[in-house]
């Protein structure tokens, strides 16, 4: 363009938009952020590290990422079966299917919590079933996952639907006119081109189940060391007025989530579109 | 020559067997992870009946929190609105540096754990944070109180009407509007009689579901609340309440309501998908 990279275009409104959502960005969001470095700067790098790095911390860590990411494969795996069905086949119920798997972005978190917790209690409906079978779920880190499962489901199916919609048969008849199979052509030719939406699907449900925490408190047992998420630790610190402590864990957590959305956009711009974000 | 439907899905399609199998498993999933879960709230809510489920959500404590839950809700979403229609009209109608950067901005809170939205409200307005000094010497109550709810709620649910209409006004261009202003139309009533009517579909989605985002939001507020009841709960907060209390039938009493809230978004959602153009 010709003139400087701001275009002040026929339209008006620059001015009052800007500035109302550079105010609120600063004043919601970004003000609340930097206190977690204005904190943490009180402490020296030894303190820090102490704080943030104890056996309870790690072991909270390592819940937090294993069961997200284990429930974001799951996720990958059955988001893009799901958007496949969806999107290729007739069934009877479809539409109330279709519209049902956004429950996870429309249910309070709380809500799906207790209902989880009460199905795979011992006397629950799955429990009653599972728990003789030698599976624990109820106040175990499969407990946390289930409820990361939960919440992380509509994600990939989201970001896969338009894609698969958008896909040209013809791309699939000249597979089938040139003779690969069903499954080659699947793998060769379908994959390739929903594994970026997929891709992004999964950083998505991973992003959102690594700082889930309504769903999963009442079903985790939450016990240190062993069923204890890093946002309920960061919550325990911060009843007992370790204020230092839950600085340091939600710092070292929140640069791990940066990191991933970081990696959505960077992938989401390779494809030359806005990054897919829920709902 | 076309060949017959038929003849086409047998040649590009998954043989009947497959497609039910397929179709089996997904059906099987979405059953186990989410139609038992649902179900489970609404059977375990009326598992008393319905006059214990009446009499439950006629408690004083719950009809405070559907109150506070409401008013939370009433403020936090309007003032989202004008945000997003704020970041959207910069965003889609002018060009300048640092577009990105402020989208991913925008983007941020929703990948921050809302534990962590609760508690940098705490460092920055509790007693002991930054502004606490100052709050207390104005007597202004922010933690534990209904702003540092509404805060909570609005930085948690900040992205979400931004994110519906920045796609949908990038997508309709402002070939309208410019027309309009050169007409001779004030830059108001060019949002007012062309913008608006534009948008409308897209702007409904986004306030239903940040308003199902507001109403069900549960770390966040958690952490601000201070679970003070009859006066801080909301109405997730007032579901853990009764559920910690062993209150299981009173817990799926409210949490059903959330439910028929949460199905009524969907129901919007998809009404909406459908009408628009």
């Amino acid at each position: 363009m010709a003139g400087g990279r701001t275009r002040r275009g026929v339209l008006p409104g620059f001015g009052l938009s800007m500035g109302f959502t550079l105010t609120y960005l600063s004043v919601i969001v970004l003000l609340p952020l930097s206190t977690l470095l204005w904190k943490s700067a009180g402490l020296t790098w030894a303190q820090f590290w102490h704080t943030a790095t104890g056996p309870r911390e790690l072991a909270a860590y390592r819940l937090s990422f294993s069961a997200a990411l284990g429930a974001a494969a799951i996720n990958l795996l059955f988001g893009l079966l799901l958007a496949w069905v969806l999107e290729r086949y007739e069934f009877p119920g479809k539409r109330l299917v279709d519209v049902l798997v956004d429950l996870p972005f429309a249910l309070p978190t709380a809500v799906a919590g207790i209902a989880l917790a009460s199905i795979y209690a011992r006397e629950g409906w799955l429990g009653r079933w599972l728990e003789p079978a030698g599976i624990h779920v109820a106040f175990t880190p499969l407990g946390v996952m289930v409820a990361l499962i939960f919440v992380g489901l509509p994600f990939v199916v989201r970001t896969v639907q338009p894609v698969l919609h958008e896909l040209s048969p013809e791309i699939e008849e000249a597979a089938a006119t040139l003779g690969a199979g069903r499954r080659l052509t699947f793998q060769r030719v379908i994959l390739p081109e929903l594994l970026p939406a997929a891709l992004t699907g999964f950083v998505l449900a991973l992003a959102r189940a690594l700082g889930e925490y309504g769903s999963v408190i009442f079903i985790a047992g939450n016990m240190p060391m062993r069923s204890e998420i890093t946002p309920l630790l960061i919550m325990i610190k911060l009843e007992e007025y370790d204020y230092a402590g839950a600085t340091a864990i939600a710092l070292v957590f929140l640069l791990a989530s940066f990191s991933l959305l970081l990696l959505v956009n960077v992938l989401s711009w390779r494809r030359g579109d806005a990054p897919a974000l829920p709902a | 020559m076309t060949p017959p439907p038929a003849a086409r899905s047998r040649h590009l399609g998954e043989s009947p067997a497959v497609r039910r199998l397929l179709i089996g498993a997904a059906m099987a999933f979405l059953v186990l992870v989410l139609f038992v879960p649902l179900l489970a709230v609404f059977a375990k809510a009326l598992a008393k009946g319905v006059a214990a489920f009446a009499a439950a959500v006629r408690d004083p404590d719950i009809l405070a929190a559907i109150r506070l839950t409401l008013l939370t809700a009433g403020i936090a979403v309007p003032i989202n609105v004008l945000f997003g229609l704020a970041v959207a009209w910069a965003v889609t109608h002018f060009r300048f540096a640092g577009k990105k950067l402020l989208v991913t901005l925008i983007d941020l809170p929703f990948s921050v754990s809302p534990v962590i939205a609760g508690v940098i409200f705490v460092l920055l307005c509790g007693g002991r944070g930054l502004l606490g000094p100052f709050l207390a010497a104005h007597d202004i109550k922010i933690i534990f109180a209904l702003p540092g709810l509404v805060l909570a709620t609005m930085f948690v649910t900040s992205p979400l009407v931004a994110r519906e209409l920045i796609p949908l006004m990038q997508a309709q261009g402002d070939d309208e509007e410019q027309a309009a202003i050169t007409l001779g139309a004030s830059g108001w009533r060019t949002f007012w009689h062309v913008s608006l009517p534009k948008m409308r579909w897209g702007l409904l989605y986004g306030v239903v579901l940040c308003n199902a985002r507001a109403m069900g939001e549960f770390g966040a507020v958690s952490v601000v609340s201070g679970h003070i009841r009859g006066v801080t709960t909301t109405m997730p907060l007032q579901v853990e309440i009764l559920y910690n209390d062993y209150q299981f039938a009173a817990a799926f009493a409210v949490s059903s309501l959330l439910a028929l809230l949460a199905l009524a978004t969907l129901v919007i959602k998809s009404w909406i998908a459908r009408h628009a153009p």
